[in-house]
């Protein structure tokens, strides 16, 4: 509440000032955490099997969503890309339209959104739990460091898996478009693949889509493990936490994606 | 008591603050070799925060902590990691890793810290589990375990690295009457038999006056009182009377401060 002596606007200002310092506090604490999960990294490799299974339940148990969201976009773009291609006489193009979409933004950016949602916030509340127990406490005093043992499986599994999953939603979402691009709405199937194999080529499209997908899986992975491990460690602590991963990694993915855009494809003059 | 080489944990002149809040003043505590020493208090005096002083997760302000000679704020990480492969903990609640079985939890630091064969380590284990009778209960997951159960299996992972000092955090909390047996006769027992050091951090007067060597008393952070359990029965002392007692008001107030009940009701402004 303001107090007399003070006016209202110095009030706020001091909020506002409160806030940004906070915030620029808990950025510096995070990238610390960040190098902490680099530098305690080797682990994750060395015995494989801790990220193996962090690549099952975050990547494995993630493939029925992915698979059945890449179908029904891709078959949405289908529909679409064809009432458009068709007022202009080109509708063969769809294969094309349907592919680079895909590749290049669709697949990376919605397979990550999902992932964030589906394995991230997975991610922060199991992290968050282990903390909330005493578990990564326990960790601790048994001479384990719980960032080697707990966090780097964890953030290493979801890089891992998201190139993978996004490869896999452009698939599946090419899939849906030829489901109703040819299949339905009968284009020859000719066209459809022939002009999109001619169209998307492999460095400046599929890699590109790769290298988005990896570093969306870095940022929703490493936002994931440091809400969790940063938690209070109360019902609504990690609960918070839990909502915090999937906003500031939705927010982060569309941020990097508009980045990430403009770095690749300025020299084809978009 | 008076320090002695035969002293494994030594606290001394030790003070901890969180923020701004003081913890701990002034703490001076021996835990001697073979042991069983109870440190008691009422909840959120600073007990638990001592073992994590003893275990080196928080560094204090001021004072030492020694655990075998080595003063622990002064161990490089690697060493602090050699110490505490050498120290057991049990949580309030066990800490128990939910996403693993029993048997898994038990053989944890096994396979963490040491290079033995998969045989080797079951055949530990289940040596280790039957020390806590639950040797039958070695599938099971934590999830399955009963509150007094899941505190026995945590104290089996405590000891699975023949340890030369246990600290128990609140090992009696929330426990049935013969649950509480078990636990605090298993605590006694293990320490003599596996010649260990233990420190049990409780406010259970009862059950712990049954099992300790020596007992320290703290309240506001401070040590107020010490003794063996026999000198703690017949304390005339009004902190350790009403503590012994469980009488609810006495030098700890039943009331948190506040402003006198007339004031407040009278001038209390509305909403």
């Amino acid at each position: 509440m303001p107090s007399q002596a003070e006016s209202g606007l110095a009030w706020w200002l001091r909020r506002v000032g409160g806030t940004v310092v906070d915030a620029i506090v808990r950025l510096g604490y995070a990238s610390r955490f960040a190098a902490a999960v680099l530098t305690h990294s080797g682990s994750a490799f060395r015995r494989f099997p801790l990220t193996l299974r962090e690549i099952y339940f975050a990547g494995v148990l993630s493939l029925v969503i992915i698979i059945v969201s890449g179908t029904f976009v891709g078959m949405v773009l289908g529909l679409q890309g064809y009432d458009v291609l068709e007022r202009y006489g080109s509708s063969e193009a769809l294969g094309v339209l349907v592919s680079l979409s895909l590749v290049r933004e669709l697949g990376p950016v919605v397979a990550a959104l999902l992932f964030a949602s589906r394995a991230g916030s997975a991610i922060t509340a199991e992290i968050g739990l282990m903390k909330a127990t005493e578990q990564l406490s326990a960790m601790e005093m048994m001479a384990v460091d719980p960032i080697a043992r707990v966090v780097a499986p964890r953030f290493w599994g979801g890089v891992i898996s998201m190139p993978i999953l996004g490869l896999l939603f452009s698939t599946m979402g090419i899939f849906g478009g030829y489901l109703v691009g040819v299949k339905l709405i009968g284009i020859d199937a000719g066209a459809f693949w022939g002009q999109m194999q001619s169209a998307v080529d492999f460095q400046r499209d599929i890699l590109n889509g790769v290298v988005k997908s990896l570093v969306f899986g870095a940022a929703v992975c490493l936002i994931a493990v440091f809400e969790g491990y940063d938690a209070p460690p109360t019902a609504e602590g990690v609960s918070g936490a839990t909502t915090r991963t999937v906003v500031a990694s939705s927010l982060a993915i569309l941020g990097l994606d508009f980045i990430l855009t403009v770095f690749m494809f300025r020299g084809l003059g978009l | 008591m008076t320090e002695t080489t035969d002293d494994l944990v030594v606290l001394r002149e030790l003070a901890f603050a969180y923020g701004e809040r003081q913890v701990l003043h002034d703490i001076n505590l021996r835990i001697p070799r073979g042991k069983v020493v109870g440190i008691m208090g009422g909840s959120g005096c600073g007990k638990t925060t001592i073992l994590r002083l003893i275990g080196g997760q928080l560094r204090a302000s001021m004072g030492e902590v020694r655990v075998a000679g080595e003063v622990v704020a002064e161990l490089d990480r690697d060493r602090l990691y050699a110490l505490r492969r050498k120290i057991g903990m049990l949580f309030q609640f066990g800490a128990l890793f939910t996403d693993m079985t029993v048997f898994d939890n038990v053989a944890f630091p096994m396979r963490e810290h040491t290079e033995l064969p998969e045989e080797v380590i079951r055949d530990l284990v289940l040596l280790k589990l039957h020390a806590v009778g639950l040797r039958g209960a070695a599938q099971l997951r934590p999830s399955e375990l009963s509150g007094g159960m899941a505190r026995r299996v945590a104290l089996a992972r405590a000891i699975s690295l023949d340890p030369m000092l246990v600290m128990y955090d609140e090992p009696f909390a929330g426990l049935d009457p013969i649950s509480l047996g078990v636990v605090g006769q298993l605590i006694r027992r293990l320490n003599d038999a596996l010649g260990i050091t233990s420190v049990v951090v409780t406010h259970d007067v009862y059950e712990s006056l049954k099992i300790v060597d020596y007992l320290y008393f703290i309240s506001d952070g401070r040590v107020v009182a010490s003794g063996t359990p026999a000198e703690v029965r017949s304390s005339t002392m009004p902190f350790v009377h009403q503590f012994v007692n469980g009488e609810p008001d006495g030098p700890v107030p039943f009331h948190y401060p506040a402003l006198p009940l007339t004031e407040e009701l009278m001038y209390a402004e509305p909403g």
